[in-house]
């Protein structure tokens, strides 16, 4: 077994983190015609609005808490006063409160994905595959909340965090060997986390680079010499 | 100052005789493709009417175009930068496709392929959309053609504002005129404003307005943004396309397709110079009824040596200079005053203009039944109501477009005097401020309307447009490859999900049992 989990938890996230950074270059460098947010609003936006802004205000909140949640040293947030097990709380109630609009949101899309016959005729595969994905993948992360709840030291999430921390540090028999002893809920909602990256370059989630942050600075008027 | 060239366009409507050939020569060369079926980058809608996509005008419903803040700045009515990227997960003022029409297309392989049946077998409609059967079809494109549909609807139209409009739905005063509309290449367009990538940009040269569709991420802000809803999003590519102006034609001094094969002869193409610095002062005045003239007073004169010394300075080579002097559209709007922008309400600064069309009034004014003035006809008792246009053209300033209509009636009395009385009318010039080279001029492009008058297109210079002329820029470039486009290939599989625009999905024929 101790092969097979560092197969997943040791060299399978270098894999997918390889596949998402090279397949997104690629993709841009190479066919950028096919990089777009791909949005199906105009083909029916009944109660679309409530539902996009629900999943992606939730989701955006979710990925920002987990970049720092996971990444930040363990000596930073104690350097600032707060314990483990605090820290664990804010992440449950922060996390819990997204991840809920998050859930509300998406099961209204991936039900629209499905059902809606104009978005589910104009539908690839791969906006489908994505969709669920990310759909267990919320699942599983609210799944964590309860288990959670029976061991509010912070102890697992430093586990965690030590297995993240080591994955950006290159040390990947080290990350797997943190989390051989972690719960199923939480090994699978990792695979499937790495798995997303994995497919990231290959779908409609490109879009998450192109936040268009420059627009705020940018003069309304473009013209174009020359 | 700083000069800018810009090849604008004039539709006469006077002599629009609404048969389309426009929109479907537009269509079958730029948007036959699939998840553009149901656009069109010209198309022509009979007015009084909602248009399409439907209530367009509205822009208290779409935000499209300009607002003036009350510091006297202005900024796209979808909101300021942040409000745009606010509702970036979901526009709420985009049209969705039903306001345009759900595009069909007809079992035609039903009439071939039906089993023997007591009935003629049809060609039942399809929606392009989601494949299924379409048991009926709810709006289409032009669906109000030639006063199509009931008054009480059309009468929605936004330009009926301030006018008596009931008394038009009387079959006796009914009016009509067809209004044919094409991305308008603004100076100061909202659709690039509001553009979240920056992907949309007004190309200096030649002032056509150009979304990169390598750029484009589909944030759909450009369709909300543009007040004439002349930019449309391909749900299958996941891109906002526009009209491009032909620009390929353009560049090698040929008319737009609208424009060649327009029958009626109504197009005309020409150059304008412009101050490019004073756009955003114009697009700021404080009311709108002023917009018109502030449009009109940034148009640089060509023949004005100060000018020609300026655009060379800025590069503007001598071909494009001498188009400008003779430049119909400079004719047209700034020398006689008949041709009008669309709607400057809307501050977008549109660069293809109107000459208003006049009524069937000559006949019915000589028989005595509406009023003359002196031998021309009274323009404030023709049939389509002067608000109504004005409402249409200079944001309800009626003056400017009593005068265009008056000179245009003041054309054919003194032609009239002229071929049939054989007298000179100076005092019909005199009455609407117009000399003697001007009407000749005006009978010209108007009437004769030849097609080197209505074409002045300087071609492109190598130092303008490389990409056409300089093949060593095209060396490594992926223009018309076969395979993946840019990535090569004899693959059909995209890795990226990339589809060949040039293929179209057919709708699976499907033989209905039961129909004996």
């Amino acid at each position: 077994m101790s092969y097979l989990n560092d197969l997943l938890f040791g060299v399978y996230p270098y894999i997918a983190g390889t596949v998402f950074l090279i397949g997104s270059l690629v993709r841009f460098e190479r066919d950028q015609y096919t990089w777009k947010a791909h949005s199906s609003q105009m083909l029916s936006s009944r109660g679309f609005r409530r539902a996009s802004n629900l999943f992606h205000v939730g989701v955006l909140v979710i990925f920002v808490g987990h970049f720092f949640g996971l990444l930040t040293p363990p000596a930073v947030f104690h350097a600032l006063g707060i314990s483990a097990g605090a820290k664990q709380v804010i992440a449950i109630v922060i996390g819990g409160i997204a991840g809920v609009a998050a859930f509300i949101g998406l099961t209204f899309l991936v039900r629209r994905r499905l059902t809606d016959p104009r978005v589910r005729a104009n539908s690839s595969t791969m906006d489908i595959v994505i969709l669920l994905a990310l759909y267990a993948q919320l699942t599983l992360g609210l799944l964590t909340i309860p288990v959670s709840l029976f061991h509010l030291d912070g102890g697992n999430m430093l586990k965690l965090m030590a297995w993240a921390q080591n994955i950006v540090t290159f040390d990947g028999i080290e990350a797997a060997a943190v989390v051989a002893d972690q719960g199923f809920i939480f090994k699978l909602h990792l695979l499937l986390g790495m798995t997303i990256f994995l497919l990231f370059p290959f779908s409609r989630l490109v879009h998450i680079w192109s936040v268009p942050v420059g627009y705020v600075r940018r003069p309304y008027q473009v013209v174009r010499s020359r | 100052m700083k000069v800018r060239a810009q090849i604008g366009m004039v539709l006469n409507l006077d002599k629009c005789i609404g048969c389309h050939t426009c929109s479907v020569t537009c269509k079958n060369v730029w948007t036959s493709r699939e998840g553009m079926e149901y656009a069109w980058f010209n198309n022509v809608e009979t007015k009084p009417g909602i248009g399409y996509p439907k209530d367009w005008e509205n822009q208290k419903r779409w935000k499209g175009g300009w607002t003036r803040k009350k510091n006297g700045k202005i900024e796209p009515k979808i909101g300021g930068k942040w409000r745009v990227l606010a509702n970036i997960f979901a526009n709420p003022d985009l049209p969705e496709i039903d306001d345009y029409y759900e595009p069909w297309d007809y079992d035609y392989a039903h009439l071939q392929n039906a089993p023997e049946s007591k009935a003629m077998p049809v060609a039942r409609p399809r929606s392009v959309v989601s494949g299924e059967r379409m048991q009926k079809i709810e709006w289409g494109p032009n669906w109000e053609e030639i006063l199509g549909t009931e008054f009480a609807k059309r009468s929605q139209d936004y330009n009926f504002e301030q006018v008596q409009k009931e008394i038009y739905g009387e079959f006796e005063n009914t009016f009509m005129m067809y209004l044919p509309r094409l991305c308008e290449h603004c100076l100061n367009p909202a659709c690039v404003a509001a553009c979240p990538s920056g992907a949309i940009y007004k190309r200096e040269e030649d002032g056509i307005v150009l979304i990169d569709q390598d750029k484009c991420r589909g944030w759909r802000m450009c369709v909300s943004a543009c007040p004439y809803k002349k930019i449309y999003y391909n749900w299958n590519t996941g891109k906002s396309e526009k009209c491009i102006f032909c620009y390929p034609r353009i560049e090698a001094g040929q008319p737009t397709v609208c424009s060649e094969t327009c029958v009626g002869r109504i197009r005309y193409l020409g150059v304008l110079l412009y101050d490019a610095d004073r756009i955003e002062q114009a697009a700021s005045v404080r009311d709108e009824s002023a917009l018109y003239q502030a449009q009109l007073d940034i148009f640089l004169d060509p023949f004005d040596p100060a000018v020609q010394a300026a655009a060379r300075a800025e590069g503007i080579p001598d071909a494009w200079l001498e188009a400008a002097k003779e430049s119909p559209v400079y004719k047209m709007a700034i020398d006689w005053k008949i041709a009008f922008p669309l709607h400057p309400e809307y501050r977008t600064l549109p660069m293809v203009w109107y000459v208003p069309a006049l009524s069937p009034i000559q006949a019915k004014a000589e028989a005595g039944a509406i009023g003359m003035n002196g031998i021309i006809p009274d323009v404030g008792s023709l049939r389509i109501p002067l608000r109504y246009l004005a409402n249409l053209l200079t944001a309800g300033e009626e003056a400017p477009v009593k005068l265009a209509l008056e000179r245009m009636l003041a054309m054919r009395a003194y032609m009239r005097a002229k071929t049939v009385d054989g007298e000179i009318r100076q005092d019909v010039l005199d009455a609407v401020g117009l000399r003697l080279d001007q009407v000749e001029a005006m009978y010209r492009y108007l009437a004769i309307a030849n097609y080197e008058d209505r074409f002045v297109i300087p071609t492109s210079h190598r130092e303008y447009a490389s990409a056409t002329y300089d093949a060593f820029g095209e060396r490594g470039g992926c223009g018309f490859s076969f395979g993946n486009g840019c990535s090569g290939g004899e693959s059909r599989v995209n890795l990226f999900g990339g589809k060949k625009q040039t293929e179209r999905k057919a709708i699976p024929i499907r033989v209905e049992p039961g129909s004996k």
